[in-house]
């Protein structure tokens, strides 16, 4: 019984009760991964799922994903050197606490596929587009899983606007 | 969480076996479920995990569309054929929960979910029928905002919180379900019970029965089909009110229309009065604010709910002319 994690093979734990959460925080000493309401309220927790799908940490029992492959934000860094969007944040301001930050990260990564691969959203005009524009409107509705208590959205906004108008190039 | 097995199905029948252990459940993306287990609400001793078993999307022989049970709500709102054909569907999805949760998510857990009354989850601090029978409601006489208008009984007044069950509603689709006496269908309508005096008991399901599938109907209409949700914030909350429609007009008439509502009742409330008095009226204004009232008719809002009875015909309405719109 093993999962994944950041690349590493990881034992999974025997007490099925364990949430994915859990098991990076409390058995990998992973704690990038942050835990604010633990009932699938808040984004805190999200994480990416065989390289790019986001999910809640705190809603997942870690025996479901036997097999599968999760990046938290620990895995993103390469080499030491940050990813681009963590960089985005700092340039324009995507945090005050950051208690929400690594799960923003994650959620973005994981929208900029969405958004590659065609998914509509609730502001999606024309659901037989197969193109979707990044607008403003499009990236607050698709980020809206992820609350930030500090009032950081601007910020979090210009951030992942900046950085997926370079990466989508 | 009190402790449970956990097994992952390899296929239906080991589903079923396991899924006949008195105690057991079966368990989806886990995004309602787990929640429940870390409230206590859900005791059981074994998780049959599900979500490895049917997860495509096929069409049908007759033009319809047979989507898994194990579907992510995720894949079903993106869907070629789910966006063209029936974009109340895909609408409705989309108008839920938030984007990490619909890639978990399964169509049948989004099915199965349960009740988001706040008494309900407060297991020390109030009265809930739901979770103790016969033990009283706290939520008649309490904060009643986001509860039923329709359908409630004096033992619960909880509503079915799911988006895609309003849509599936007016669709008339119709589970598949599969149990150790065999298989059978359900029309989605039927699957979920009223509360009367029995509210802990939601569905139609026998003990062990699995929805294995959700058969979408060929239904050309619904090519003219939205789903439009009013909600305390804009994104990532719980209806007030929500409806999903389909109309068909032909010369300023109505031909065929579907409709249901959604934040208003213990069950994805399918407007068959509505629908009835509708057909063959005018496509106007007026009547559609007269099917909405004659839906609404038997409403008993409660303290704080009351709202919701005038929301629900005006959204009824505007959704009827937004659809009138795209006919023009």
């Amino acid at each position: 019984m093993s999962i994944t994690i950041n690349g590493l093979k990881a034992q999974l734990p025997d007490d099925p009760r364990v949430s994915l959460l859990d098991l990076l925080r409390e058995h990998l000493n992973l704690p990038g991964t942050k835990k604010g309401c633990d009932q699938g309220a808040c984004g805190a927790c999200t994480v990416l799922l065989d390289g790019g799908e986001r999910i809640l940490s705190c809603l997942a029992l870690a025996v479901q994903y036997e097999g599968r492959s999760i990046t938290s934000i620990e895995g993103l860094c390469d080499s030491g050197a940050l990813h681009p969007l963590q960089q985005a944040f700092i340039e324009h301001d995507g945090f005050q606490c950051g208690y929400c930050t690594p799960g923003q990260i994650c959620s973005a990564i994981g929208m900029a596929e969405e958004l590659r691969r065609g998914v509509p959203s609730h502001v999606t005009e024309d659901l037989s587009a197969m193109r979707i524009a990044a607008s403003s409107d499009e990236l607050r509705e698709r980020m809206s899983g992820n609350l930030c208590r500090c009032g950081a959205y601007n910020g979090i906004v210009a951030a992942i606007a900046v950085h997926f108008a370079e990466a989508v190039k | 969480m009190t402790p449970f097995t956990y097994a992952r199905a390899a296929d239906t029948a080991e589903a079923i076996r396991l899924g006949a252990e008195p105690q057991a459940k079966y368990l989806g993306g886990g995004t309602n479920l787990v929640d429940l287990l870390r409230e206590r609400l859900e005791r059981p001793t074994a998780l049959v995990d599900v979500t490895g078993l049917s997860s495509t999307i096929e069409k049908r022989p007759n033009g319809g569309l047979l989507i898994g049970a194990g579907t992510k709500n995720t894949a079903v709102a993106e869907h070629q054929a789910v966006r063209l054909r029936y974009p109340v569907l895909s609408r409705a999805i989309l108008a839920g929960a938030s984007a990490q949760i619909r890639n978990m998510a399964t169509v049948g857990g989004n099915i199965l979910q349960r009740a988001r009354c706040l008494y309900f989850y407060d297991d020390e601090g109030s009265r809930c029928n739901k979770r103790a029978p016969g033990q009283g409601c706290d939520a008649i006489d309490g904060l009643n905002r986001n509860h039923a208008i329709l359908g409630a009984s004096s033992a619960c007044v909880a509503t079915h919180s799911s988006d895609m069950c309003v849509a599936l509603a007016a669709l008339g689709a119709v589970v598949h379900l599969r149990s150790a006496r065999g298989e059978r269908t359900l029309p989605l309508t039927d699957l979920h019970r009223l509360p009367e005096q029995h509210p802990e008991i939601e569905t139609m399901l026998d003990p062990g029965e699995l929805i294995t599938a959700v058969e979408l109907p060929p239904l050309p209409l619904a090519a003219h089909s939205t789903y439009r949700k009013v909600r305390d914030r804009a994104s990532y909350a719980f209806a007030l009110v929500s409806v999903a429609a389909a109309l068909e007009v032909e010369g300023g008439t109505v031909k065929d229309v579907r409709l249901a509502l959604g934040g208003v009742a213990p069950k994805p409330w399918r407007a068959w009065k509505a629908e009835a008095a509708l057909k063959g009226q005018p496509a106007t204004a007026e009547s559609f604010r007269v099917c909405a009232e004659i839906e609404v008719a038997d409403a008993r809002p409660l303290g704080h709910n009351a709202f919701k009875v005038e929301l629900a015909v005006r959204l009824i309405a505007a959704v009827l002319e937004e659809l009138t719109g795209e006919h023009s």
